[in-house]
């Protein structure tokens, strides 16, 4: 049976290229960059290499780019690194109501720690609401995080206005985007967005697992939240992860080429499965409607009458991988945070599910899924609990 | 430092003339159990005691543990043991038992001795008396009560001589082995794994069956029955678990039969297979983890009319437990943290708002006589595609 990978939003799969210089870097080239020797030097090119291909795609300093071990520790760095440096000055912080865990916990965290957070609510179209952001900044606030693209609808936010409102407003605050569903889908350039911190995750882009980076604006100052040995110039201490590191900066320069082409691509596929699914019954397709407002990879739909777990194991079994948008019904666990903040009714948040596309999908796939779903739904919504 | 413990076993000593076969299914279950667990061990069996001698790479605590999983022992006694010899030695050794165990208490104590070996100077009482008398001088802090002491010390001089004084309780029951096997109904909830640790405890091998219903059931809910089973299998040994694809079945009742019923008929059906795999093993009996009024389908008459089904015993041992009293035995066994991870299970996926809940054998009969022709393909056809998992 042929594999449609459409979770794309969870894991994209590497690249042979990738591959190839993982191993190199843990076969041939396995030194430490902190050693003086020569396998030290070695390692340390990997690095420098690396962080040179990122920097590049941002149009930064080298110097503005630091390695993680993902997109929820450098979340975590740039919120909590920032509220700690900050806290003399103020203790005002801002994000939405449809953050990714990585960015709601974090902030839930300091909320505890006595900071006072707040979070601007979001419309039904899962945007945040620019006017309620321009009435809650405040000359203390100092910090304000939010996403790029969500990970669960696809909805893209207006990042450059958002920054220069915030900058406006609240001159000492800094402006955190969580781009993990955005690098490699736009192109993004902070210095002229505004962004002082931006996160992101290698294996969302054909990277390894366990990588990611943190943008830190020349002269924002925030504080490290791992101490040790002082690598990455004291800021994010612990033996560099070469292989990680190398196959990510591999991975991102590759994602910016031919960038037009691709990206167009991906998004001609996921219109076509948007329409696809538009002409199915009991379909309700989250997020924006203007197409500029969408990411090019995300769709999230609701079939209603389906469990979303029932449909994600249905199509597993023809080969099509999917994610639930939430999970079963009957334990009533509760609904996403994106699917919350928007406001979605439970029949909805019940049987939402993400399809989330990739370069490496076809036409041919999309009509696949499509076709599938002709054939399961009706049996599906045949049987359910009443 | 000692390197034997002495098991004690209760009921095996009352079964007769078939005490051996207990004590060998102890002894085996003992070597299960610590064949899991790193160091050289061995079993000795001597005139009514059972002994595990404990060499190599061995950690007491893990000894231990692993010996608290065994059914049919009740205590477990770290023991010191020497060559019998005079009683001055005997004497030089107790003291220094005394010494390594309990240096520095004010404990009361008794000393109870046992002169097996008759050759032996002094008698029981001398050797009680004289030892109590030694243990006072060199350690003045502490003090008899023969009524009520919170140490007693155990000596036993047989062809080698024995002292103990701890008695780690182990978890009781019969060896496994000793009773015959038995099918456990296996879910993913709570009280089924509960169930089949209670009748295993009683030397009952245990066979299970679980039901599962893909795509309504993922994957997932089947490894975490598959890691329900490998905890009872600590305490039961070996499972044969037998995971029988149900799907095609519900749907067919669902489709023809009226939906309040719905899962009345499917526990029904679940009966039968269940009942044709025991048969297929040999096994005695089934096992459910149903307790009296706990949820629709376990009413007295939800029994009667599941039980109706089945030509052999169905053993139900928390028939008369509370919920709160089986959260308490799987959290003592370990079953609890992983019963509780949120996965649907085929129980309740269509499960009807308004269930039966005093359905009449007749009337669920005649239910599934709707199902007539197209059943018992189905049901074969279940049992044909079953997967056999040995869970250790």
């Amino acid at each position: 049976m042929r594999e449609i990978y459409l979770d794309n939003s969870a894991t994209t799969k590497p690249s042979a290229e990738v591959i190839d210089i993982v191993v190199k870097t843990m076969t041939e080239d396995y030194g430490n960059p902190s050693s003086l020797h020569r396998k030290g030097l070695e390692a340390e090119r990997y690095m420098r290499e690396a962080r040179a291909q990122i920097a590049g795609t941002l149009k930064a300093k080298e110097s503005e780019i630091f390695f993680t071990s993902g997109g929820t520790e450098s979340n975590n760095w740039a919120i909590i690194g920032a509220a700690l440096a900050a806290r003399r000055r103020g203790t005002h912080i801002l994000t939405t109501w449809m953050e990714h865990p990585a960015v709601a916990e974090p902030v839930r965290f300091l909320e505890k720690m006595g900071f006072t957070c707040e979070r601007i609510p979001v419309s039904k179209e899962g945007l945040p609401d620019l006017e309620a952001l321009q009435g809650m900044l405040r000359k203390d606030t100092v910090l304000v995080s939010a996403m790029y693209v969500n990970n669960e609808i696809g909805s893209v936010s207006p990042v450059a206005k958002m920054a220069e409102m915030v900058h406006r407003e609240a001159p000492d605050a800094l402006f955190h985007v969580d781009a993990v569903q955005a690098y490699s889908k736009y192109r993004i350039c902070p210095s002229k967005l505004g962004i002082d911190l931006l996160s992101a995750s290698g294996h969302k882009f054909h990277g390894p697992k366990g990588t990611g980076f943190l943008y830190i604006r020349e002269g924002a100052r925030i504080l490290p939240i791992i101490y040790g040995g002082g690598q990455q110039k004291g800021m994010r201490s612990g033996t560099d992860n070469v292989p990680g590191i190398a196959g990510m900066g591999l991975a991102a320069a590759r994602a910016y080429e031919n960038f037009d082409e691709k990206i167009s691509s991906i998004r001609e596929l996921r219109r076509r499965l948007e329409a696809g699914l538009r002409g199915l019954p009991g379909v309700v397709i989250h997020g924006p409607s203007e197409e500029e407002l969408k990411a090019p990879h995300i769709v999230n739909a609701a079939f209603i009458g389906v469990g979303s777990e029932v449909l994600l194991h249905v199509l597993e079994e023809s080969g099509i991988y999917i994610s639930a948008g939430s999970a079963c019904s009957t334990h009533k666990r509760a609904a996403s945070p994106t699917l919350s903040a928007i406001s979605a009714p439970p029949e909805e948040t019940t049987s939402s599910v993400r399809f989330s596309l990739s370069e490496e999908n076809t036409g041919e796939e999309i009509d696949t899924v499509l076709k599938t779903l002709r054939e399961v739904l009706p049996r599906l919504r045949k049987y359910r609990a009443r | 430092m000692y390197n034997t413990y002495l098991i004690k076993y209760g009921e095996i000593g009352l079964k007769g003339s078939n005490r051996h076969v207990f004590e060998d299914a102890l002894a085996k279950q003992i070597m299960r159990a610590l064949r899991r667990i790193s160091g050289e061990f061995s079993v000795r069996k001597e005139r009514g005691r059972v002994y595990v001698n404990c060499a190599g790479d061995w950690d007491e605590e893990e000894t231990v543990s692993a010996l608290a999983h065994v059914f049919g022992i009740v205590g477990i006694c770290p023991v010191y043991e020497f060559p019998a010899g005079s009683y001055e030695e005997l004497e030089q050794h107790m003291l220094e038992y005394v010494a390594g165990e309990y240096a520095g208490s004010h404990a009361s104590f008794k000393v109870k001795a046992k002169r097996v070996d008759k050759e032996f100077p002094k008698n029981s009482m001398e050797v009680s008396a004289d030892l109590g008398g030694a243990i006072l001088t060199h350690f003045p802090d502490m003090r008899v009560d023969v009524h009520n002491p919170e140490i007693l010390f155990d000596v036993e001089i047989r062809d080698r001589t024995y002292i103990y004084s701890k008695v780690i309780p182990g978890p009781g029951g019969m060896p496994v082995g000793s009773n015959g096997s038995a099918m456990l109904c296996l879910s993913g909830g709570i009280d089924s794994p509960v169930a089949g640790w209670m009748i295993a405890k009683r030397g009952v091998t245990i066979d299970a069956v679980y039901f599962h219903a893909p795509p309504y059931t993922s994957d997932r809910a089947k490894e975490k029955v598959v890691d329900l089973a490998k905890k009872v299998a600590e305490y039961a040994g070996p499972i044969r678990l037998r995971v029988v694809n149900f799907t095609d079945i519900q749907l067919a009742i669902y489709d023809n039969c009226p939906h309040e019923e719905l899962t009345i008929i499917m526990r029904r059906y679940m009966m039968r297979i269940a009942e044709h795999f025991a048969k297929k093993n040999g096994n005695l009996g089934i096992i459910t983890g149903e307790s009296i009024g706990q949820v629709a389908s376990q009413t007295m008459q939800s029994l009667i009319t599941t039980n109706a089904v089945c030509e052999m015993p169905v053993y139900r041992p928390l028939i008369g437990f509370d919920k709160s009293e089986i959260v308490e035995i799987a959290q003592k066994i370990g079953t609890y943290e992983t019963s509780i991870l949120p996965f649907e299970d085929c129980c309740t996926i269509f499960v009807a708002k308004h269930p039966v809940t005093k359905p009449i054998p007749e009337i669920i009969e005649r239910s599934e006589g709707k199902l007539k022709g197209m059943i018992e393909e189905l049901v074969a056809a279940a049992i044909d595609t079953a997967e056999l998992i040995k869970v250790e």
